[in-house]
């Protein structure tokens, strides 16, 4: 055998590892090698789609309304995998403003995530109450009160709002400056600044059940997220648009909170 | 010929050192030596020259506001140490009253809380809520980026203080926050004395300083003359509930903040709503007419203990604390 011939054979060689290793085992876990997965937040009222402007919904206490408005935030995601150890998406890319307005905003993914089977995902709904008192230089993208956050930020009491949800019921008083029969439920409370208040924040953990999410440098995984908007005003508390058209930075809304904290729920995962 | 070029040359040096003298070296954000170090975060936000210009122009634009015709300045004037003098609440766009008296824009690189009740703990973030607020400018900050980046003026000083033509809400807020940590009032007749110079007070009002120290001091602490808490001071009580708005903690219903005394002479008229009119009025209310309201201040439950004379003297020891210096330094104005 020749030098060259040699050569020949040691280049082949190598040549079929490397095609041997891009057609690897789905069951292969490289934890050095990194993929993707989404986050689907499906907003619904009950069992069906939720429609804003048209859908026509009964809360518990069986007063008629509709929704105009249903926006809130997820931040601090975290993906936990089945060995034990987590992935901590970085917090400066951790806050995302979801609106039943815009679909593109329903619809998270996060990069960079190590292979692994994952069965759980954890997040807050809201903003954590350190970045609630950050400069200003690290409230961009989505925590840009002049930009995604417009209309998610108390301006007079320094704060973002967790989750907003507004709409209409014949049975709530009339609104003078708008002329209807609105009601408007503005949350917030990241627990005070230099003295102790109300505090809002919810982290909700959502078990993916029998089918893990099966992240690889091929596989990006999707969870779809049922996320029943009617859970913001039934609940523990039965919200009565009557008696609270109104709710925003006081202690009644800690009972809207608590309802909000159970409103999401993965409907499943999949691996295609 | 060469005696007139020699001529020429020397009158062009005298030009351009009178045009230097005209415009002394910008230095930034200093410390009065005799406060204590300012608590505004200027390792995020340095106060550069063109930054501080630029938040001077923000600080004196209409376009701020919804219709253009309000801005930072129209309610905080510099002759009245940026307050709105003679205007019991602020007095906004079409002609809309709010509900408290705008305080005073002065020595906020020290302050850790802004507004009456502490709502803001950021200056940043604080310009949001006059330029938002319904009965103030009524205007959206996004759609005040939109207005100031379709100006042909407006994207060469962000070049200038930031590096590129950029506008965004982090610099519109930086910089005008430059411009209001520049509003330093260090320099009253008070300051001098403090600093050494014992002709700056007279004897009346040194006997005042020792009153007011006795008597006062307790909030309204030197050198700033406010300690930065929230309390009941005995006004009666109105609708609005103060810092509770803010903690939602009943036990701080009815309290506000201590206002800074600096430049006291200027900020008529006083208290959160702009209640009393004049410094007599002050005085009178402290000496008899505290009323007895939930979360009364503990040291003001018997008032303050002031016979007339005293209160002469406490009057002319506040009249030395107007700082002539800030309220004239044409820097700080709009044109």
């Amino acid at each position: 055998m020749t030098f060259k011939n040699i050569f020949f054979a040691l280049s082949l060689f190598t040549a079929t590892l490397f095609i041997a290793s891009c057609d690897k085992d789905k069951n292969d876990i490289d934890p050095n090698e990194k993929g993707s997965m989404t986050l689907h937040f499906d907003n619904r009222l009950g069992n069906a789609d939720l429609v804003l402007n048209t859908g026509t919904y009964n809360n518990a206490l069986n007063q008629p309304f509709s929704l105009t408005m249903f926006n809130y935030f997820v931040s601090n995601i975290q993906f936990h995998n089945i060995d034990g150890t987590t992935y901590t998406v970085p917090q400066n890319e951790s806050y995302f403003l979801v609106k039943e307005s815009d679909p593109e905003s329903q619809e998270i993914t996060i990069d960079n995530i190590p292979e692994g089977d994952y069965d759980k995902v954890t997040f807050v709904v809201g903003v954590d109450s350190t970045r609630n008192t950050m400069p200003i230089a690290d409230r961009t993208g989505a925590l840009d009160p002049a930009g995604e956050a417009a209309g998610m930020y108390w301006m007079w009491n320094s704060g973002y709002i967790f989750l907003k949800m507004e709409g209409l019921s014949s049975v709530a008083p009339l609104d003078s400056a708008s002329n209807t029969n609105l009601f408007q439920y503005h949350i917030g409370g990241f627990g005070g600044y230099s003295s102790p208040t109300i505090n809002n924040i919810k982290t909700v953990a959502l078990p993916f059940g029998s089918t893990k999410a099966e992240i690889r440098t091929d596989v990006a995984p999707e969870a779809h997220i049922f996320v029943d908007a009617a859970k913001v005003i039934n609940g523990t508390t039965n919200i009565d648009f009557a008696a609270y058209p109104v709710v925003m930075f006081n202690p009644y809304s800690t009972n809207i909170a608590n309802n909000y904290a159970n409103m999401f729920a993965i409907d499943h995962i999949h691996n295609d | 010929m060469k005696q007139y070029l020699w001529t020429s040359i020397l009158c062009l040096g005298v030009f351009a050192a009178c045009q230097k003298n005209d415009k002394p070296e910008f230095t930034g954000f200093e410390n009065p030596t005799h406060f204590p170090t300012a608590t505004y975060p200027f390792n995020s936000n340095p106060v550069t020259e063109a930054g501080f210009e630029l938040g001077r122009k923000l600080f004196y634009e209409g376009k701020l506001s919804r219709d253009g015709s309000i801005s930072c300045g129209s309610c905080h004037l510099q002759s009245a140490a940026f307050s709105h003098v003679d205007h019991t609440v602020s007095h906004g766009i079409d002609d809309k009253l709010g509900t408290r008296n705008a305080p005073a824009v002065q020595n906020m690189a020290w302050s850790s809380t802004f507004m009456w009740d502490g709502g803001v703990h950021n200056l940043d973030m604080f310009s949001f809520s006059p330029i938002e607020n319904p009965v103030e400018m009524d205007e959206k900050v996004a759609n005040v980026l939109l207005k100031l980046q379709a100006t042909t003026t407006y994207p060469p000083l962000f070049k200038a203080a930031f590096g590129t033509e950029e506008i965004n809400s982090m610099r519109m807020m930086q910089a005008l926050s430059q411009f209001m940590c520049m509003l330093v009032s260090a320099n009253s007749r008070y300051d001098q004395f403090v600093q050494g110079n014992n002709d700056a007070l007279n004897a009346t009002e040194k006997e005042g300083l020792t009153i007011f120290r006795a008597k006062c001091a307790n909030c309204h602490t030197e050198p700033l003359f406010t300690d930065n808490s929230f309390r009941n001071n005995g006004l009666p009580i109105g609708n609005d509930k103060g810092r509770s708005r803010i903690t939602l903690n009943p036990a701080d219903d009815y309290t506000f903040k201590v206002p800074s005394l600096r430049n006291i002479e200027k900020t008529m008229p006083y208290m959160h709503n702009g209640s009393l009119h004049s410094l007599d009025a002050v005085l009178d209310h402290y000496q008899n007419g505290i009323q007895q309201t939930p979360n009364l201040d503990p040291l003001l439950t018997n008032g303050l203990a002031l016979s007339d004379a005293e209160k002469e003297q406490l009057k002319a020891f506040l009249l030395s604390l107007t700082d002539n210096d800030f309220i004239r330094e044409p820097k700080f104005s709009e044109f």
